[in-house]
């Protein structure tokens, strides 16, 4: 038989989707795509309808409403995910940051935008990890989403850098503290991607068009590269991989001058 | 094949769920069509997508898109860049 990603008789739940060009909507249709039931979980009211029309397209997908900041969402979009077939994979695709913080200078950042950026950004992979890992009784997988900039200055990402940074750093205690269990964190640092975030970071169109010129693969990355990078950490195939960040860029990170 | 107007008004109507009566020329989008800053990202997305061609990519910068208030500023722009009717 030829090497499969088979996700068969799990289920997956993933959360971030806003609309049709959110990097957790790419990955949500790969894990589909995987076998996996698929749970999606939606910001606020305002975008149900979109994501309503989304998940029609995929086979008993379902999609639950969860702001990561209120803990009892969290958990109850596990629970709701995990209610028939054994929970595997987690995946938190989401960030936030106030416009004014992703811009100008970086010093400039208000306490309050700092925490809000940091919380949303960053705290939220922890209650996450809590409810999904407590789901996933025969191991599992624990996957986000991560930028560059953790590592290297970008203008204009600002405090979402520092958010980055935590993020990654919270990826290897997870890693080691779920390690025995089975349980495996993981994140996938992508390339700029025009989405819906994206748009709000200032001089995010000369990001993309730096990041084209310059990667060793002399091009932007896709969504659906960033959506089986995903389905691949999510898998058996990735068992020897915890506490890694997975660069889907292109190449980017590796080049000098 | 329809007009870069008509175009712009359908992705408006779809976009900002306006009633097709509301989504004239003149309309405001904040003011007379009630979209909020997200809703105003999401409609510049949308432009971009509707008016890409094969590798032809319509790309409205940041400050562009700050110039375009109304259905009219939008189909200016678009047709500034070469599209036709
Ligand atoms: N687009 C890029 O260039 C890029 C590159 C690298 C990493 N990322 C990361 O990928 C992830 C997904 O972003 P995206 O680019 O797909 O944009 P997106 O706007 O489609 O997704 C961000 C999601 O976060 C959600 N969100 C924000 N606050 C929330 C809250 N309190 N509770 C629940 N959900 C909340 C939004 O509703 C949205 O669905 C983010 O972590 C982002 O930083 C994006």
């Amino acid at each position: 038989m030829a090497l499969a990603i088979d996700l068969s008789g799990t289920s997956a739940i993933v959360f971030g989707v806003a609309n049709h060009r959110s990097i957790a909507w790419a990955i949500a249709q790969h894990l589909h795509g995987a076998g996996a039931r698929l749970t999606i979980t939606y910001q606020n009211e305002r975008l149900a309808k979109n994501v309503l029309g989304l998940i029609a397209e995929l086979d008993g997908a379902r999609a639950v409403e969860c702001d990561v900041l209120d803990t009892g969402s969290v958990e109850a979009a596990v629970e709701a995910a995990s209610a028939d077939v054994p929970l595997a994979t987690a995946v938190h695709s989401v960030a936030f940051a106030n416009r004014e913080d992703l811009g100008g200078d970086f010093s400039a950042t208000s306490i309050e935008g700092f925490r809000t950026a940091l919380e949303v950004s960053a705290y939220s992979l922890l209650p996450v990890a809590r409810a999904a890992s407590a789901k996933m009784t025969d191991g599992g997988s624990i996957l986000t989403l991560t930028f560059h900039a953790a590592d290297k200055v970008y203008a204009g990402y600002n405090v979402m850098g520092v958010a980055k940074a935590a993020l990654e750093n919270e990826v290897k205690q997870l890693a080691a503290e779920y390690g025995r269990r089975g349980i495996r964190v993981n994140a996938i640092s992508a390339g700029p991607l025009a989405t819906l975030s994206a748009r709000g970071i200032s001089g995010f169109a000369d990001m993309q068009a730096i990041h084209a010129e310059r990667s060793p693969l002399g091009r932007n990355i896709t969504q659906d590269e960033v959506g089986a990078a995903a389905a691949f950490l999510s898998s058996p195939l990735a068992s020897g991989i915890t506490g890694h960040v997975l660069y889907v860029d292109a190449g980017y990170n590796v080049m000098g001058v | 094949m329809a007009t870069v107007l008509e175009r712009v008004q359908k992705v408006v109507v779809d976009r900002l769920g306006a009633e097709e009566s509301a989504v004239v020329p003149e309309a405001t989008f904040t003011d007379d069509l009630s979209a909020d800053s997200l809703d105003l990202v999401e409609l510049i997305m949308a432009f971009e997508e509707e008016f890409t061609e094969g590798s032809e990519a319509l790309k409205i910068s940041d400050e562009d898109a700050e110039a375009i208030r109304t259905i009219n500023d939008a189909v200016t722009f678009i047709k500034g860049k070469g599209y036709t009717d």
